[in-house]
C-alpha cells in the first residue's frame, strides 16, 4: 500500500444527513472496493435494518487506526472493521472502543474471547507458488534452497508483519539466523501485497508470501489450479480481522445490530470469495467447493496479543539488520 | 541586457496576483505542516535508521537526476535537429512513462529487465549470466526510464526557444557543430539544466513505491518509507513532520543551488521559423543522432510496449466501475490543469524578477504526501466533513504536483517574451488585459500548450496525489487500479492502466496540439 491510499483513506467519504438512522463503518479500502465485500454487506445490511450502512474506506488495517486515532472520540464512526490482530493491542491503547454485547460459536483454530473485538474473518498466512515445482517444507528448507521469494516490507504492509511475526513466534531467539539465511532467496521486499503478487505472477519470484486462500482465487475465478500454498512444518501464522464499537456512537443498538449480522449467515457466505479468507462462523451452506483443495496447516501460530508489540519491535530489528546488509 | 527590463509602472495588479498565487502555494503546505506539528504536541528528532533513509534517499535522487538529465541531452538535440517521419508521435509518446502509475510502469520494466525479461532471456540465449535489476542501480533505471522522458521534452522546449535565424546566422558563418554548441546549445544548455536536475531531484526525493520495489530490500528505505513507519508504527507524528521538512529543506537547498547555477541570457526574438541545422548535416552527427534515438526508443519503449501489450489482454470486459472511474478522473485533471496553468502562469510573472519565487513552485511535490494530506484532514476535520472536500482537495494537491512542471517549461519562456517584446508594448501601452490578449497567450501558447499537457497528464495519472483523498463515490482511474490489483485482478488492472495511458496521452496530445496549431515542432 502507498502512503498516499493511507490518506486517501484518511479523507475518504463520511456520513451524510438524512433521516433514517445511520451506521457509520470505518474499513480498509480493499472492503469497499466494487470487487471487495463492501457492496454486498452493504445491500444485505440494509435489507434488515431499515437503515443506511455508510462504508467508509480509510486505506488498510493500520491506516483506518491512524485516522481513527486523529479523530479520537469525536469520530463519526459508530463500528470500526478490519483491524487484524497486530492491532488490537494499539487499538486498546486508545480507549475509544467499548465491549459488545455478543455471544457468538465461532469457527476458529483458536480460542476467542476477547471482550471488545469480533472477528469476521480469518486466514493463514503461506508462501504460495506454482504447482509441480520445488517445495521446501520448513524457513530452514527455504533458506537452503535457492528458491527466490518476494515479501511486503512489514513496516508498510500487514502480511509483511505477519512474516516477520511468524518466524519471531516460531523460531524465537533463532529468528535473526533465518532471516540471515532467507536474504539471498529474497528477490525484493514490496511495500504492499499487490506489488508482491503481481511480480510473483510476472515471473520474478518463484514463491510470494500470501495466503493459504490465495489458490481459491485462481481456481474459483480464472479455473486455474496452477497456484499452490506451500504448508510449513512449523506450522502458519495467522490473521484474524475483527470489528469493534467505538464507546462514543450514538448508534449503540444500530451498532450491536451490525455485529450481530457481520457474524450471520448473510454477511459470512459473503466473505470467501470477495475477501478470499475463512469466515468467522461457517455459513450454512459451507464453503465453496475449491476452499476443500487447500492445505490445512496443522498448527496454528499466533503472538498473544498483549506481548505482540514489543516482540514486534524486537523482530523488525532483527529484520533490519538482517538484510541491511 | 537592459538595466531595468521590467518597468516598475506595471506592477500592481498582476503583481498581486503572483502574490496571491504564492502565498496560495505557501498556505496550502505549510499550514497543514503546521498542523500535524501542532496535534503531534512539538517535534520529535529522527532515530538512527532515519538518517540512514536520508542518506539513501538523496543518493538515489542524486544519481537519477544526474543519470536523468546526461542522457536527456543528447536525445533532446537529436530530436531538436533531425525531422523525420514519426517524430511528433514519439515526442508525443516520451509523455507517457511519467504517467504511468508506479507499480504499472514498474511491472513494465521488470518485462524487460526482470528476472524473466526480454534482456534476461537474451543474455541466456547467447551464454552470459542473468543481470539483477534490484538494487540501487535498479532504483535509478526506474527514475531514468520515469523522467529521463520528462526532462528530455523540457530541454526540448529549450532548443525550440533559440530562434532559427540563429543557427542560419550560424550556418552563414561556417560555424562547424562545435562552435554550434558553445554558442547557442551551451548557454540554453547553462540556463535550462539546473532546473530541469532541481526538478527530477525533488520527485525522486519523495520516491517510495520505486524504490522499495526495486531496491530489493530494507537498504532503499526511503524518507518516505521512514514517514509511512513513523506514521504506522509508533504514531510519532512530530518524527514524521520533522522528516517532512528535512524533505522540503532539501528541494529548497537544491532549488537555490539550482537557480545559482543557471545563467540567464536570452536569445532575443526570431520569426518562429523551423529550424535548420546545416552545421549538424553530416554523415557521423546523422548517425549518432539516429543511434542515440533509437537506443532511447529502445529503452523507453520496450517497457511500454509491455504495457500495452499486457493491458490489450485485460482490455476486454473491463468493469464498469473502471469506465466510472476514467470520467472522474478525466473531469479532475481538467479541473487541475486550469488550477495550476493558472498559478504558474501568476508565479512566473513574479519569477522574472525574483527568481527564488520558483523553489515556492517546487513545494508541492517536495513535501511528504502523507504528512500534507494528514495536516490538511487535521485542518478540515474540526469544520467539516473532510469527505465532502474530497473532490476539491484532490485537484488542488493535483494542481500543486503539476505546478513544479508548468512552471519549469512557463517561467524561461515568459521571462524571454517580456525580454523581448515588453519594451514595445510598454511603449505600445499595452497592459493588463489587452497584454494579455495580444501578447502573452498568442506568443505564449506553445509553452502553455505544453504545461497544460503536463499538468493534465500528471493529475490523471500521478497515483500518489490522486489516491490521497479518495472518495468510495467518486475513485479515481489510479485507485480502481490499486484496487483491482489488490482483488487479485491483475489482468483487469493492466487493462484499465492502458485505458489510462490513453486516455492521459490523448488529454497531452490535445493541449500539446492546441498550442502548436501553427508550427510543425
Amino acid at each position: 500500500m502507498k502512503p498516499h491510499l493511507m490518506i486517501a483513506a484518511l479523507l475518504a467519504a463520511g456520513p451524510a444527513l438524512a433521516q433514517t438512522p445511520e451506521l457509520t463503518v470505518y474499513t480498509y479500502d480493499s472492503f469497499v472496493s466494487d470487487w471487495g465485500p463492501g457492496p454486498a454487506v452493504k445491500e444485505a445490511f440494509e435489507a434488515e435494518c431499515g437503515c443506511t450502512l455508510n462504508l467508509v474506506g480509510a486505506g488498510d488495517g493500520a491506516a483506518l487506526l491512524g485516522r481513527l486515532r486523529l479523530e479520537g472520540a469525536r469520530s463519526e464512526a459508530d463500528i470500526v472493521l478490519g483491524l487484524d490482530t497486530g492491532l488490537i493491542s494499539a487499538a486498546l491503547e486508545t480507549g475509544l472502543f467499548m465491549a459488545h454485547t455478543i455471544d457468538a460459536d465461532l469457527d476458529l483454530p483458536l480460542e476467542w474471547n476477547d471482550p471488545l473485538f469480533l472477528p469476521y474473518d480469518w486466514g493463514y498466512f503461506a508462501f504460495v507458488g506454482n504447482r509441480g515445482a520445488a517445495q521446501p517444507a520448513d524457513f530452514r528448507e527455504l533458506a537452503a534452497s535457492d528458491l527466490s521469494i518476494v515479501i511486503q516490507d512489514p513496516r508498510s504492509s500487514t502480511p509483511g508483519l505477519g512474516l516477520l511475526m511468524w518466524v519471531k513466534s516460531a523460531y524465537g531467539d533463532e529468528a535473526a539466523a533465518i532471516w540471515e539465511g532467507l536474504a539471498d532467496n529474497i528477490v525484493t521486499v514490496t511495500p504492499g501485497w499487490s506489488e508482491a503478487y503481481g511480480l510473483f505472477l510476472e515471473g520474478e519470484a518463484d514463491l510470494v508470501l500470501s495466503y493459504t486462500t490465495s489458490p481459491a482465487y485462481h481456481m474459483i475465478a480464472e479455473e486455474d489450479d496452477s497456484k499452490v500454498a506451500l504448508p510449513f512444518r512449523e506450522g502458519h501464522y495467522m490473521q484474524i480481522e475483527v470489528a469493534g464499537k467505538l464507546a462514543a456512537t450514538d448508534q449503540p443498538e444500530l451498532a450491536d445490530q451490525f455485529l450481530r449480522f457481520m457474524i450471520s449467515d448473510a454477511f459470512q457466505a459473503i466473505i470467501p470469495t470477495t475477501n478470499w479468507m475463512y469466515p468467522a462462523v461457517m455459513p450454512e451452506a459451507g464453503l465453496p467447493k475449491a476452499f476443500s483443495t487447500l492445505i490445512q496447516p496443522e498448527k496454528a501460530i499466533l503472538a498473544p496479543i498483549d506481548q505482540a508489540d514489543a516482540l514486534r519491535d524486537l523482530a523488525l530489528d532483527e529484520w533490519l539488520r538482517a538484510l541491511s546488509r | 541586457m537592459a538595466a531595468r527590463p521590467f518597468p516598475l509602472r506595471r506592477a500592481a495588479f498582476s503583481d498581486a496576483l503572483g502574490w496571491v498565487a504564492v502565498a496560495l502555494v505557501s498556505g496550502f503546505i505549510l499550514f497543514p505542516l503546521l498542523a500535524v506539528f501542532w496535534r503531534a504536541g512539538g517535534a520529535s528528532l529522527p532515530g538512527p535508521a532515519d538518517w540512514s533513509a536520508l542518506r539513501f534517499t538523496v543518493l538515489q535522487s542524486v544519481l537519477s537526476a544526474f543519470f536523468s538529465i546526461a542522457l536527456a541531452v543528447p536525445v533532446a538535440r537529436a530530436l531538436a535537429r533531425r525531422q523525420f517521419a514519426g517524430r511528433g508521435l514519439m515526442i508525443t509518446l516520451l509523455g507517457a512513462p511519467f504517467i504511468l502509475p508506479v507499480i504499472v510502469g514498474v511491472l513494465g520494466l521488470l518485462a524487460v529487465f526482470g528476472r524473466s525479461g526480454i534482456v534476461n532471456q537474451a543474455m541466456a540465449w547467447v551464454g552470459l549470466p542473468p543481470v539483477q535489476i534490484y538494487g540501487l542501480h535498479g532504483v535509478v533505471l526506474a527514475h531514468v526510464f520515469f523522467n529521463l522522458p520528462l526532462a528530455t521534452r523540457i530541454l526540448l522546449q529549450g532548443w525550440q526557444s533559440i530562434p532559427a535565424e540563429r543557427f542560419r546566422l550560424a550556418a552563414s558563418l561556417g560555424f562547424g557543430p562545435r562552435d554550434v554548441f558553445h554558442l547557442l546549445e551551451w548557454p540554453m544548455l547553462r540556463a535550462t539544466l539546473p532546473g530541469v536536475a532541481m526538478v527530477v531531484f525533488a520527485i525522486c526525493l519523495s520516491s517510495f513505491a520505486v524504490a522499495l520495489t526495486l531496491g530489493g530490500g530494507p537498504r532503499a528505505t526511503t524518507v518516505e518509507l521512514a514517514i509511512y513507519q513513523a506514521f504506522r508504527f509508533d504514531f510519532d507524528l512530530g518524527r514524521a513532520a520533522v522528516l517532512a521538512v528535512i524533505q522540503i529543506a532539501l528541494v529548497t537547498l537544491a532549488a537555490m543551488l539550482a537557480l545559482r547555477f543557471s545563467l540567464l541570457d536570452g536569445f532575443g526574438r526570431g520569426l518562429d521559423r523551423i529550424p535548420r541545422r546545416w552545421e549538424a548535416e553530416t554523415w557521423p552527427l546523422r548517425l549518432l543522432d539516429i543511434v542515440t534515438l533509437a537506443l532511447v526508443a529502445l529503452f523507453l519503449m520496450l517497457p511500454l510496449g509491455a504495457v500495452i501489450w499486457r493491458g490489450l489482454a485485460g482490455l476486454e470486459g473491463l468493469p464498469p466501475p473502471v469506465w466510472r472511474a476514467a470520467a472522474v478522473s478525466i473531469v479532475m485533471a481538467l479541473v487541475s490543469t486550469v488550477l495550476a496553468v493558472g498559478l504558474a502562469l501568476a508565479l512566473a510573472h513574479l519569477a522574472r524578477r525574483w527568481r527564488g519565487i520558483e523553489a515556492v513552485g517546487l513545494l508541492g511535490i517536495a513535501a511528504s504526501p502523507l504528512v500534507i494530506g494528514t495536516g490538511i484532514f487535521l485542518l478540515l476535520n474540526p469544520l467539516s466533513d473532510p469527505s465532502r472536500w474530497a473532490f476539491a482537495v484532490t485537484a488542488l494537491v493535483n494542481a500543486m504536483a503539476a505546478l513544479p512542471f508548468a512552471l519549469r517549461v512557463l517561467a524561461p519562456a515568459l521571462r524571454d517574451l517580456e525580454k523581448d517584446f515588453g519594451p514595445l508594448a510598454d511603449s505600445l501601452g499595452m497592459r493588463g488585459a489587452a497584454r494579455l490578449r495580444w501578447l502573452i497567450l498568442p506568443r505564449l501558447r506553445r509553452p502553455l500548450g505544453f504545461s497544460a499537457g503536463l499538468a493534465a497528464t500528471l493529475s490523471m495519472g500521478d497515483l500518489g496525489v490522486i489516491a490521497l483523498f479518495a472518495d468510495p463515490e467518486r475513485a479515481t482511474l489510479p485507485l480502481q487500479i490499486l484496487r483491482l490489483m489488490g482483488a487479485y485482478r491483475m489482468d483487469a488492472a493492466a487493462g484499465a492502466a492502458l485505458v489510462l495511458l490513453s486516455l492521459s496521452l490523448g488529454l497531452f496530445w490535445l493541449f500539446d496540439r492546441g498550442g502548436r496549431r501553427d508550427a510543425d515542432a
